[in-house]
């Protein structure tokens, strides 16, 4: 093969490179800070797994205080809430997870419904609000999120926005409304609309919302696409502002959220939750973390953290935020979602 | 998913000689061998079709016949088509322009045309809809996906045009026929196979992803079932869905065999080098064209990851974690890489040496796996190894080897490739002197195979390396690739702080390309 004398010498250099990469890469990577505190006192009461579908940098602020406090080393995988929650079915009673903290209900729900999880303790239900947390008691409510209205500022229609989540269906805001039904935080609201409406009518109002909307993928595109004003107008949870708001810099914000009422459909408090895993070999220490989310220093990070999410905990407010109350009266007992799922399938909304 | 492929060769340069001789039986060690590696390569498709059976007749015929279904499947159908027909055009005129013209540059655009592979696919979705917002849509996936995806159909043809013998060129030339007439009835014909191959690649590629068309706001039949994993936590629905696109991979590899992705044309090598076309007044033209080729599928997402690192007000910089996610990134993408490659000779010999029915299905079901979702194919993997091989689960050796089953048909593609060009009858001398099948294959194939082998290692590394789906379910707890750690930023909104792992994982990833044009570049 005539390439080949050329080439050795090429692949070799090549090679030679790589491995400086790697050997720099190593040398370089051993005095940055570990992850875990190097405190022997970590690990020396045990260990947990967690898998988190929450925001990476808050629960590793939380990890590592909850370490600190009681030793228990803490292994946290962070991913995609649904693929863990599939991830965890497929699992069954083999999972490595002792805890899993999940951004919202249904995730949860789906693997209580499986009986994966095993009960709270109740001195740690009782301590935040009790519709924040499961009606089985198998999940414990840690943060909570506002869905609300994000319009463009800019756009002449800040004048006169929708009161109420049932008007997104007026055939006025054709093309001017921006929607991501295949997030988790969409179906709950469907679920209320059922509810208000009855299933006749969630269908007309969610078929009138497919011929007036655009569809995005995420409420991270749909926040974007209403800052700089390819839709006027949106529906996301409150704290997706705020964390664009962190990125772009205030001077980039060309939109701003509105609540709708609680009683309106729209205006729902949804909470994030944690729960112990029925097949835990660490049930004692998985408790106590899960008690520790709802405790006053856990929250108190929440409350101060770049996640956004109101807390849970009577008496530990977010001061930046502002005053919501709904977030004493969250709306979790939704089911499944399933109805609400096979009405946007049918509608074709997904 | 993010799929690489093809490479350095064009598929089936087998050389008539070789298939003429009467071949000797395949050893039953070589056969029993390939048997296995095919069995676990099909276990996700098994896994898939498993979970699909006990959905029920009922349920089927209902999620088969959802409102946005046909709708999906057109969306699939119609960007397949127009995203392979762009790749194409573009790798066959970029390959001609960089290997049979006097265009000016030559040798810095062959490295800077096969570069847009440094680039994972999400990485450029992400960077043209942070510039440029109004790239989305049909139009915009097929934009981004032709400029990220085209250097997989241009690697292989520029490597055929290298080698192919310019004989029959200029005895095209001497009987009068203009460039246009040559290129048409004589470039065009030799590098079918190299085009077909490349295009197969494309295509099963884009059956299967989902992340970058989600970000460009295009939906194709990937997001039905992601829909089913994510809102319905429904694997069984899911993998009925994934059905669908398994048999869309099935008739594209028909199709791509029927079209003569196989046939064996003369892969002889060129004696001397082909008579340049001269451009002349067109050289201005031509250049621009390879000037905003090179814009637009590299200028755009790294001049993203750069305008991001610059504006984000969030930031990971400076920070001990991007080294810690490069090295982990790394080391795994080279464990993978020599696994699948020392896998894939075995297969490529039965295949080539030994062609028959049997050996020629163990080959052809090695690609289906890419037709499956990262998702669908990380969930099969958790589910084997959480029950059967509990020790493994969610070690560093089980990622692997989910990477292994998901870029091993990169592998072998170019392992094939390679082998095809070294002839047979090298072994069968070795033979006839008393060495056994197996030394042959040690003593005198591999030896001539080593830069077909270092480029199919380049390739799974390079794709290993940038992996997100199926790491994000199979990595050991506290591992973060650069991949990972890139999603979970962005995934919150910290575009800042994700950018420096975008920018090392394209650094890192430049390197096996960079080899890669190397030895496509070397010359006798």
């Amino acid at each position: 093969m005539t390439s080949r004398r050329q080439l050795f010498p090429v692949a070799g250099m090549a090679l030679a490179g790589a491995s400086v990469i790697l050997l720099a890469g190593c040398g370089s990577d051993a005095p940055a800070p570990a992850v875990k505190p190097a405190s022997r006192e970590v690990g020396s009461a045990g260990t947990l797994t967690v898998y988190s579908g929450q925001h990476q940098q808050t629960v590793g602020a939380l990890v590592q205080d909850f370490q600190q406090r009681t030793g228990i080393e803490v292994h946290v995988r962070s991913g995609d809430e649904a693929d863990l929650a599939n991830q965890l079915l497929e699992e069954g009673s083999s999972t490595p997870a002792d805890v899993f903290f999940a951004e919202n209900p249904p995730s949860l729900g789906v693997l209580d419904e499986k009986r994966l999880l095993a009960a709270i303790t109740p001195s740690t239900l009782a301590l935040v609000p009790k519709a924040a947390s499961s009606p089985t008691g198998h999940w414990v409510g840690v943060s909570a999120r506002a869905a609300a209205l994000v319009y463009n500022t800019d756009a002449p229609a800040a004048r006169d926005l929708p009161t109420s989540v049932l008007d997104l269906e007026k055939p006025q805001l054709k093309g001017r409304l921006g929607v991501a039904p295949s997030e988790t935080d969409f179906q709950p609201v469907v679920t209320r609309v059922i509810a208000a409406r009855g299933h006749d009518g969630a269908v007309a109002w969610a078929s009138a919302l497919k011929d007036n909307a655009k569809v995005y993928d995420s409420n991270e595109s749909l926040i974007t696409a209403v800052n700089r004003g390819e839709v006027a107008m949106g529906m996301v949870d409150h704290y997706y502002w705020y964390r664009m708001r962190d990125e772009v810099g205030a001077g980039n914000v060309h939109s701003a959220l509105r609540y709708f009422s609680p009683a309106d459909p729209g205006g729902m408090v949804d909470v994030s939750g944690a729960a112990v895993l029925a097949s835990s070999q660490h049930r004692a220490q998985a408790q106590q973390f899960v008690a520790y989310l709802v405790s006053r220093p856990a929250q108190q990070i929440v409350a101060t953290s770049e996640s956004w999410e109101y807390p849970l905990l009577p008496g530990v407010q977010d001061m930046r935020l502002p005053a919501n109350a709904g977030v004493a009266d969250p709306v979790v007992d939704l089911g499944d979602g399933r109805e609400a799922l096979d009405l946007l399938q049918q509608v074709g909304l997904l | 998913m993010l799929a690489r492929a093809t490479l350095t060769g064009g598929r089936a340069a087998a050389r008539p000689a070789a298939a003429a001789a009467p071949r000797r039986p395949a050893p039953r060690a070589l056969t029993l061998g390939v048997v296995a590696i095919a069995a676990v390569l099909l276990l996700p498709v098994l896994g898939v079709v498993v979970q699909a059976v006990s959905v029920g007749p009922r349920r089927a015929a209902h999620l088969l016949s959802l409102p946005l279904v046909p709708e999906l499947l057109r969306n699939t159908v119609t960007l397949t088509a127009a995203v392979t027909a762009s790749c194409a055009a573009i790798g066959v005129g970029a390959a001609w322009l960089v290997e049979r013209t006097d265009l000016p540059l030559r040798p810095l655009l062959a490295v800077l045309l096969v570069l847009p592979l440094a680039v994972p696919e999400f990485v450029a979705g992400s960077g043209w809809v942070s510039l440029m917002p109004r790239v989305q849509g049909f139009g915009g996936a097929w934009l981004v996906m032709t400029f990220s995806l085209y250097p997989w159909v241009y690697l292989p043809v520029a490597a055929a045009l290298r080698r192919s013998d310019p004989a029959l060129d200029d005895v095209a030339r001497s009987l009068g026929a203009g460039p246009l007439r040559r290129f048409l009835r004589v470039t065009l014909p030799s590098v079918r196979t190299a085009m077909l191959g490349g295009t197969l690649v494309v295509g099963l590629y884009l059956l299967a992803e989902y992340g970058t068309f989600a970000v460009l706001r295009f939906r194709t039949f990937a997001t039905a079932i992601f829909t089913q994993y994510t809102l319905g936590f429904d694997a069984a629905s899911a993998s009925l869905l994934t059905l669908v696109l398994c048999l869309m991979g099935v008739l594209l590899l028909g199709g791509e065999y029927a079209l003569g992705g196989r046939t064996r044309h003369p892969g002889a090598r060129a004696a001397r080098t082909a008579t340049r076309v001269r451009l002349g007044r067109a050289t201005p033209a031509a250049l621009l064209a390879m000037a905003a080729l090179v814009v637009l599928s590299l200028g755009v997402p790294v001049g993203s990851i750069a305008y991001w690192m610059i504006r984000g007000s969030s930031t990971t910089l400076p920070s001990g974690s991007v080294v810690g996610a490069t090295v982990e990134s790394l080391l795994l993408g080279a464990g993978a890489a020599a696994v699948a490659t020392a896998l894939a000779l075995p297969v490529a010999v039965l295949s080539l040496r030994h062609p028959s029915p049997l050996s020629n299905t163990l080959e052809r079901s090695a690609y289906l796996v890419r037709a499956l979702p990262g998702v669908a194919v990380g969930l099969t993997v958790v589910s084997v190894a959480v029950h059967h091989l509990r020790p493994l689960y969610q070690s560093t050796a089980l990622l692997e080897a989910g990477y292994v089953v998901l870029f091993f048909p990169l592998g072998l593609v170019a392992v094939r490739a390679a082998l095809a060009r070294v002839p047979a009858e090298l072994e069968d001398t070795a033979r006839s002197l008393g060495e056994s099948w197996f030394g042959a294959l040690r003593r005198v194939t591999v030896p001539l195979l080593l830069p077909g082998l270092a480029a199919a290692a380049a390739l799974v590394s390079l794709s290993a390396t940038t992996e997100l789906t199926a790491t994000l379910l199979l990595r050991p707890t506290g591992v973060e690739t650069l991949a990972t750690q890139f999603w979970l930023y962005t995934s919150n909104l910290a575009y800042g702080a994700a950018a420096p792992y975008a920018a090392v994982m394209v650094l890192t990833s430049a390197v096996p390309v960079f080899l890669l044009t190397r030895m496509g570049l070397a010359r006798s």
